[in-house]
């Protein structure tokens, strides 16, 4: 669906089902140059089961409108105004690797607004190699070939999509080719390397957390992911075996079937 | 991510992919081949498992129509060949011409399409497709500006073979991306000819390629198979042309597959839609077969090229030879083109016209011994057929013109056997064909 923040139509995928203000409300953050296309196997099962969801482009990318918010703190505020702008008072967030980073600062920034947290390959902070920093920033499709490359674990290098016929690299490196490269992987990466207040921000979190971590992942690697954990109290933590960053489609079930466990007792819908 | 120096991408190349994309063994009980998943049907969990793979909401298998895990490993593998986002394996490389025309199209609805295409691909878009309300009009395939003036306001895509079947003439990919894209259309190629070995026409602009699979791919005469490959670029919403991609189908609660899908939206509406509706499904041990035929394309590819461009000099010196069509001859309209699309090789299809027309071509094809006279190119067997009284012989006379298609027209497709015992075998259909010349000379 289509709505307006700060002036900027915005494009959100509701999971294939309408839009209904009655239901809790899930926000899925998108990673670094990416789309609301990630999550496809993840948000479609809350929609059809008692949540509405709102998978998001954020400005700039995808379907969404405007440019690409520069920094991790603009894009929290932006989240919190989400929120607002499809009238509801509270949600639970998800967010995948910048989305983590996103999604931690919305949460410390805005504590009354959000229920839940899950974090799927995140980090307290993701500091950039500078020359992949320097080929995103010069749109060098090379920029993304490695991200598909490392975001990928040896396994996922092979395919094995969940959906019969898809084929994961070329899949994630059309959806991050879809936009002019420096305009938003460019900016994304520029944006997560300047992000320096994720440990300080996860301490302030008092929500129930989720991270799920997988062990080939050598975007965010374990020990990072728990090093961000162990500073959120109670905060749970899954880890994946022989999966790489992309979890959330390499590994699309196990994610799926951790992240429904968690929001269903943290967040409960009434229709389940 | 450290400071370190960057690398090169370290993701699988064409050999490898060939051998091992779209299959792990760890999920497969550690077998090492592929398994042939001979099964209609897979157990759901428990009810909301079945509601979630019906909803698309969750990846998986339900029924062997709709996908099937070894089927699955074909489409994965040859999307990763491709360079495309996603595939859909169906049971001919008809099927998945129809079915690419079906999820595109609706009646009302008009394609441009190459005149020179094989002539099955013909009667489907000349005969076919307008009883379902879909019309097409043919152009040339090197008339590019053709294309452009052929496209009308109802136009859902421009189709060609890269390669005209049995022609040779080269559609200029490049610049007819170009006109389909300023129109706000997919480009739709079919590149059966050229394997992704020799060519991946999403580097040059395609949208959706399409193969028969039971050519080169499988390579080895024994099984039937299609697969339509999306290149995932091409954006569906960029206009309204495309209502069922874009508005919430009834099918699937109101899902939009451009929104929900984006770069693979084209495969899942032909996998949701077509494959429920139509039903062309491939076998899995068709499958299987396909596959080991991928494992050594690369190889067998070389070998076809180089066998093709020594039958071309052995032609082209033939006192029994009219001319000779291959895009490796210098004279041939598209040589430059084929420089530029087909870098790694020209491909293994000749066509060749044989001195005394008809006739000879007739003695020629049966005489010849170890060249199989048959409806099929792509095999690891050299064969051979006279269109005009076989493949194409369903067209009359201005079609067969219009597909630039002549009575003493031969094609070949060499295959990888020895190159000396082609060459003998050849020497013994053009002794025959030159009998019946010499007698009425007499």
């Amino acid at each position: 669906m289509k709505f307006k923040v700060n002036g900027h139509e915005v494009f959100a995928s509701t999971g294939g089902r309408p839009f209904d203000k009655n239901k809790p409300l899930i926000i899925f953050v998108h990673g670094s140059g990416l789309t609301h296309m990630t999550w496809v196997l993840q948000t479609r099962y809350f929609a059809f089961h008692g949540y509405s969801v709102l998978a998001l482009d954020m400005p700039g990318h995808g379907l969404s409108s405007g440019y690409s918010l520069k920094s991790i703190e603009d894009m929290a505020d932006w989240v919190s105004n989400v929120i607002d702008a499809v009238g509801y008072k509270e949600a639970s967030l998800v967010g995948h690797s910048q989305g983590c980073l996103v999604t931690i600062e919305c949460t410390s920034r805005y504590p009354n607004k959000i229920k839940t947290l899950s974090l799927m390959g995140g980090a307290g902070a993701i500091p950039m190699n500078p020359e992949l920093l320097a080929l995103a920033e010069n749109n060098d499709p090379k920029a993304v070939d490695l991200m598909m490359d490392w975001a990928h674990g040896p396994a996922g290098h092979f395919g094995g999509h969940p959906v019969p016929g898809l084929y994961h690299i070329n899949t994630g490196g059309m959806l991050a080719k879809s936009r002019t490269i420096k305009d938003t992987l460019g900016v994304d990466f520029r944006a997560c390397d300047n992000y320096k207040n994720g440990f300080e921000a996860a301490k302030k979190i008092k929500i129930p957390t989720l991270s799920i971590l997988a062990t080939d992942d050598k975007m965010c690697p374990v020990k990072e992911g728990k090093k961000l954990a162990d500073l959120i109290k109670g905060s749970k933590v899954d880890i994946i075996d022989n999966c790489g960053h992309m979890m959330l489609l390499e590994e699309a079930d196990r994610v799926l079937k951790v992240l429904k466990n968690f929001i269903i007792i943290n967040y409960p819908a009434k229709n389940i | 991510m450290s400071d370190k120096k960057i690398p090169s991408p370290k993701t699988y190349k064409f050999d490898t992919l060939s051998l091992h994309a779209g299959y792990q063994p760890h999920k497969n009980a550690g077998s090492r081949q592929v398994p042939i998943y001979q099964t209609t049907s897979y157990l759901f969990d428990d009810v909301d498992h079945a509601a979630a793979l019906f909803n698309l909401e969750r990846g998986g298998h339900i029924y062997s129509r709709i996908s099937n895990p070894t089927v699955g490993v074909l489409e994965e593998r040859v999307a990763s060949l491709e360079g495309g986002t996603a595939a859909l394996a169906t049971s001919s490389g008809m099927s998945a011409i129809f079915l690419a025309v079906m999820t595109l199209c609706e009646a009302g609805d008009h394609l441009v399409v190459s005149s020179q295409l094989y002539g099955g691909t013909v009667n489907l878009f000349r005969l076919t497709l307008p009883k379902f309300g879909i019309k097409c009009t043919f152009v040339k395939p090197r008339d590019t500006k053709g294309f452009k003036k052929a496209i009308q306001k109802n136009t859902k895509g421009i189709f060609g073979e890269l390669v005209g079947n049995p022609g040779n003439e080269i559609m200029n990919m490049p610049e007819i991306a170009k006109i389909a894209h300023e129109a706000g259309i997919p480009l739709m190629v079919d590149a059966t000819y050229q394997t992704p070995y020799l060519c991946k026409p999403f580097e040059h602009g395609a949208d959706i390629v399409i193969h028969s699979l039971t050519k080169w791919m499988a390579g080895h005469g024994s099984s039937m198979a299609g697969i339509l490959v999306e290149g995932g670029k091409f954006d569906w919403m960029q206009n309204d042309k495309f209502p069922t991609m874009t508005k919430p189908y009834e099918g699937y609660h109101g899902l939009s597959f451009a929104e929900e899908f984006g770069p693979t939206a084209f495969t899942m509406k032909a996998r949701a839609e077509g494959m429920r509706d139509f039903g062309p499904c491939l076998s899995p041990q068709n499958a299987w077969n396909v596959l080991q035929g991928i494992e050594t394309l690369s190889v067998r590819m070389k070998k076809h090229c180089s066998n093709a461009e020594e039958m071309v000099k052995y032609l082209l010196g033939h006192e029994s030879v009219a001319w000779v069509s291959h895009p490796s001859v210098p004279d041939h309209p598209d040589h430059e083109l084929a420089k530029q699309l087909l870098p790694n090789g020209r491909g293994s299809m000749i066509a060749f016209g044989i001195k005394g027309g008809k006739d000879a071509g007739v003695e020629f094809i049966n005489n010849v011994k170890l060249a199989s006279h048959l409806a099929n190119v792509g095999d690891t067997r050299t064969l051979v057929i006279h269109p005009a009284s076989g493949t194409h012989s369903q067209m009359d006379e201005a079609t067969l013109k219009f597909a630039g298609l002549s009575h003493d027209m031969i094609r070949l497709s060499v295959g990888i056997e020895d190159i000396d015992d082609i060459k003998n075998d050849f020497e013994i259909g053009f002794r025959a064909a030159r009998k019946p010349r010499l007698v009425s000379n007499q």
